[in-house]
Order: C-alpha cells, then sequence, then structure tokens
C-alpha cells in the first residue's frame, strides 16, 4: 500500500474513523430509541469526515482496511471502549469539546483543512450539545447516573492530555487549545453537580501516544473486527 | 379532525337520548366514511375492535422495526468499504427512526410506548418472523435489502392508503426510505454478483437463504389468515396475503436475472394463461415454528432487545429525575 506522511490528515481522519465505529458498536443496544438515532447519528457524521480527511492523505478504504495498529494515529481517547453509557458520554464530552475547539480554530485559517473543518465545526456543535446535554442528565440525575457519570470523567481523564501534543502540519495554539478545552469541560463537570477529575490530565506514559501509533490493547482487538472481512478478499471491490 | 360524515353523524346523534342510539349513529358514520376512501383520525369514533387491530399491527410493525436494526447491525462494525459502512449505519439509523414514528402512531389509538415496548418484551406482541433469521455473512446485508426490504415494500405501498390517517401518513414516509434501502441492497449484491467468484457465491448463497423467509413475510395463505377479512373490511388492509406475495415473485423474477443470481425454487416457472409465475409450496411448518418462538434466532433478538432495555433503565431513570428537578427550579424561580 501507499506510504503516506501526511500526519495532520491521519490523525484527525483516524480520531473521526475509530470514534465513529465504537459509536457504531451501539446500534441495537442504546438505552432509548431516541439514542439509538443520535448515536448512529454522530457516526455517521464522523464517518463522513474520516472520508474526506483520509482521502486527502490517499485511499480511504486501504488506509482504514490495511493498515495495522502501529500505523494509526487516532488518540487513545477515543479508541477507548464503550463500556456503559456514561463512559461514552464522557468520551464524547472530552472529544466533541476538543474537536469544536480545533475545528472552529481550522475554519478560521486558510490551511488546507479549513474548507472541511468550516463544514464538520456545525456537525460537531451538535455533538457537543448532546455530549453535555447528557453528562448534565447523568451527573445531576439519580445517586447511581451520578456515581456512574463521575467514574466515567474519572477514568477516562488519563487519556485526555493527549489531546494537546502538536500535530505535525496543524497550526495550533496547543497551550490555548488545552486552556479553552479545560475552562469548557470544566463548566460543564461542575454544573453537572460533578468534580474536575484532579491531577495532570495525562498519564505520565500515554501522553501522545497514540499519534505515534502506540495503542492501548482494545484497539488491536477492534481493527481485526473492523479489517477481517476486507482483508479476507484481496483486491476485491464491494 | 373528524370527517365529514361523522361530523354529520354526530349532529345527528345529538338528537336521541339513549346510548344505543349515539353508538348506532357512531357506528353507522364510521362505516360510510371508510366506504367513502375518508380518514379515520385519532378523535374519531371507531369500533373497538378497528382500534386493537390498529394497535396490534401498527405496535407489531413498529416492534419489527427495532428488533430489525439486529441482523443488520451485527455488520456495522465489518462493513468491508467506509461507503458500505456509512450506509448500513445510515439503513440502520432510519429503522430506528421508523420504530419511533410507529409507536407515535400507535399511541394516537391510546396506548403508549413503555406499554408495546413492554408487551414486546414480555413476548404478548410479536414482530415479524423474518428477523429471527441470522445474517452469517455481508452478502446477507444485501439480501435482506433487496429481498426482505423489498417484500416490506409491497405489503407497505398499500398502507399508505390505509383507512387510519396517522398509520396511512407514517407509511408515506417510511416507503420512501423504504424503497431507497432496497436499491441500495440491490446494488450491494450486484457489486457481490460482478465480483470475484467467492463474492459471486456469497451472493448466491445469501438469497439462497433469505429467499423462502422472504415470501413467509406475506403471511399465512389466505384460508388461514384469521385477521384478513376484517381488515380488508376496515381498509387497513388492501390486498390479500396470497395477492401480494404473487405480486412480489413477479417482481423478483426478473431481478434475480439481472442479478445473475438464482431463485432456490426448481418450480419456480412462468405461467402464460395467469399471467404469473407459479412457485412452490413455503414450508408453512418452519413458518409457524418461527412464530411459536422456535427459529434460529428468535432468543437472542429478545433478549438482546430486553437486555439494551434494562440496562438502560438507569440512564432514563436519571433524565426523568432530571426534568424533574429542573422543572421544578423553573416554578420556583416563576414563583420567586
Amino acid at each position: 500500500m501507499t506510504v503516506t506522511v501526511d500526519a495532520a490528515a491521519l490523525a484527525l481522519g483516524d480520531d473521526a474513523l475509530v470514534l465513529s465505529h465504537r459509536l457504531g458498536e451501539w446500534a441495537g443496544h442504546a438505552p432509548v430509541l431516541e439514542e439509538e438515532v443520535a448515536l448512529a447519528n454522530i457516526a455517521l457524521d464522523l464517518l463522513g469526515q474520516a472520508r474526506v480527511l483520509l482521502s486527502m492523505a490517499g485511499d480511504e478504504d486501504e488506509l482504514a482496511y490495511l493498515r495495522e495498529e502501529r500505523a494509526f494515529r487516532n488518540l487513545q481517547l477515543v479508541e477507548q471502549p464503550n463500556g456503559d453509557f456514561a463512559h461514552t458520554i464522557a468520551r464524547q464530552l472530552y472529544f466533541s469539546t476538543y474537536q469544536r475547539l480545533l475545528y472552529a480554530h481550522l475554519a478560521s485559517g486558510d490551511g488546507r483543512f479549513a474548507g472541511l473543518a468550516a463544514k464538520a465545526v456545525k456537525e460537531v456543535a451538535y455533538h457537543q450539545d448532546h455530549a453535555e446535554q447528557w453528562t448534565l442528565r447523568l451527573g445531576d440525575g439519580t445517586d447511581i447516573s451520578h456515581e456512574r457519570m463521575r467514574t466515567a470523567c474519572r477514568a477516562l481523564w488519563r487519556y485526555t492530555g493527549e489531546m494537546f501534543e502538536p500535530v505535525e502540519g496543524l497550526d495550533v495554539d496547543w497551550e490555548g487549545l488545552r486552556s479553552a478545552w479545560l475552562e469548557s469541560v470544566s463548566a460543564v463537570l461542575l454544573r453537572a453537580t460533578l468534580d474536575v477529575p484532579e491531577g495532570p490530565p495525562s498519564g505520565a506514559w500515554s501522553a501522545g501516544a497514540g499519534r505515534q501509533g502506540v495503542h492501548t490493547e482494545p484497539f488491536g482487538l477492534m481493527l481485526a473486527e473492523m479489517q477481517h472481512l476486507h482483508r479476507s478478499h484481496p483486491g476485491a471491490s464491494w | 379532525m373528524a370527517t365529514a360524515a361523522q361530523r354529520a353523524a354526530r349532529t345527528r346523534a345529538d338528537g336521541p337520548a339513549d346510548e344505543t342510539g349515539f353508538a348506532a349513529a357512531y357506528e353507522t358514520a364510521f362505516d360510510a366514511a371508510v366506504a367513502a376512501d375518508e380518514r379515520i383520525e385519532p378523535r374519531d369514533w371507531m369500533p373497538e375492535a378497528y382500534r386493537a387491530t390498529l394497535v396490534r399491527q401498527i405496535a407489531q410493525h413498529a416492534h419489527s422495526e427495532i428488533i430489525g436494526m439486529q441482523p443488520e447491525a451485527n455488520w456495522i462494525t465489518r462493513a468491508p468499504s467506509l461507503r458500505r459502512k456509512a450506509i448500513l449505519m445510515a439503513k440502520v439509523q432510519d429503522e430506528a427512526g421508523h420504530g419511533l414514528y410507529l409507536y407515535s402512531a400507535a399511541e394516537t389509538l391510546g396506548t403508549s410506548r413503555d406499554e408495546l415496548l413492554d408487551k414486546l418484551h414480555s413476548g404478548r406482541q410479536k414482530y415479524s418472523s423474518i428477523f429471527n433469521y441470522p445474517t452469517l455473512t455481508w452478502a446477507d446485508v444485501g439480501a435482506i435489502g433487496w429481498l426482505v426490504d423489498g417484500a416490506a415494500i409491497t405489503n407497505q405501498v398499500p398502507l399508505c392508503r390505509c383507512s387510519y390517517g396517522p398509520y396511512a401518513r407514517a407509511m408515506v414516509r417510511i416507503c420512501k426510505e423504504e424503497s431507497f434501502h432496497q436499491r441500495q441492497g440491490y446494488e450491494l449484491l450486484l457489486a457481490l454478483s460482478r465480483g470475484t467468484p467467492e463474492q459471486h457465491a456469497m451472493a448466491q448463497d445469501a438469497v439462497d437463504r433469505w429467499w423462502w423467509p422472504s415470501l413467509m413475510m406475506f403471511g399465512p395463505p389466505d384460508d388461514e389468515s384469521q385477521h384478513s377479512a376484517q381488515s380488508m373490511e376496515w381498509k387497513i388492509k388492501r390486498h390479500s396475503n396470497d395477492e401480494l406475495r404473487q405480486r412480489f415473485v413477479d417482481i423478483c423474477v426478473p431481478q434475480a436475472e439481472s442479478l445473475g443470481l438464482t431463485l432456490p425454487d426448481p418450480e419456480l416457472v412462468w405461467n402464460e394463461e395467469r399471467g404469473h409465475h407459479d412457485f412452490g409450496e413455503i414450508d408453512w411448518t418452519e413458518f409457524r415454528e418461527v412464530l411459536k418462538g422456535n427459529g434460529p434466532c428468535n432468543e437472542q433478538r429478545i433478549t438482546q432487545r430486553r437486555r439494551a432495555h434494562e440496562e438502560g433503565a438507569w440512564v432514563r431513570d436519571a433524565a426523568a429525575a432530571y426534568a424533574r428537578k429542573h422543572t421544578a427550579e423553573e416554578h420556583g424561580k416563576a414563583a420567586a
């Protein structure tokens, strides 16, 4: 397959591809029918973004189906298993806030991602709103939902530091992005009667690892499932 | 909104003082409205049996959309190209949306979504037997689109003229999306049929497994169909099971030819005299077994549905608790 060095398109494209896949796993399992629609809708938006971004770096299907784990550049956050609904929502809150701030920035410039970002930022604003509304409902709902949401926010916190590691090819004030993100997420967590998890927002060893192709164990299994059929029929078209 | 005939009847019904007089006048008005092809609307008077039949049919239809997400969702994570994955996710999302429309239509008859889901989960209401068959290969996604959605459309297009307004209007929206899905399924199979020998074999195998179950979607033969006569009289149903099944077979034969695939029925042959295809006998024993709960996936489908519902209970509780708290807060603010 084509060797590609388009780090920025791969990083953004892989984030969207992998998170879309995880959300697709919810189909038929959501807590309420409206969430079947909402989660699938978000997954589709992300898949649409992934296809544009991966096509900027090469052939979308080759890149999605024929790269191995070490060649993927997505954040470790987006590859985390769905867990319960609270884990999925916490992952959505962290990532959609990041993606909205990043895309708003990219859309305002004239770089190569400006066009995509301008379109995607509208979708991402919806994703963020969805995640925030559910964070409020779960955090400030029942004792059980509060506890589950608190657990989820803490469990995923260690994967958030990586979002602010510079990506080659993206002209972004990463420290500024980090403080804007922290401000936005903290405000939602506090309104949801949750505390902002303590400690550095990155597990020491994992900062930047996904962007370097070092992933967590569940990711390999996810790829095995995603790529199996495509790899079983080399060269076939679908 | 009351139909013209019913409004007239209600005016007349103001006359008689006794209950029987009212009921008789309403019934006459209802019959007249149905005969005149007018739509019955939620606030109109209707016979209790008409209401019950519609609740049963619309609920079963809604349940089928929801359970029907499972066999296809089974392939979302394995779809072999990003384009196909996007199409499949959009389709499964549409099905959830169809379920929502249909539960809303059923609710206009005085039931609730919670009540209907409870009946689904406890086995008191059914869903289409077709979704008790497993999706074993990627080609099954195409066969479901072409055959299962094709059969559903054949059944549902006449429902766009059903006498009950909310159901008929839901069907108009649903049929548009269903025919889109059906074309996508056909196109998926065509790509496989024209692909590698392995892909072609995969497509043929899927059609072989889905053909007969698709014919069973039209229900029992006319002489065994318990609800048919009454439903046709009420114009809920417009054609008999066997008529629709025949129509479907006649549509599929040339489509299979252009797909380059065969249909697994040695008795399938054009009958010049009838102007229709003759086809082999359906295995009604299998049909009845699947309906009774003994199909390949009955247990699995209902277990997954129940589990999603039960595991989601705390999420629904949280949303309700949040709404209570914040509605109370809003009221507090308004009072202060």
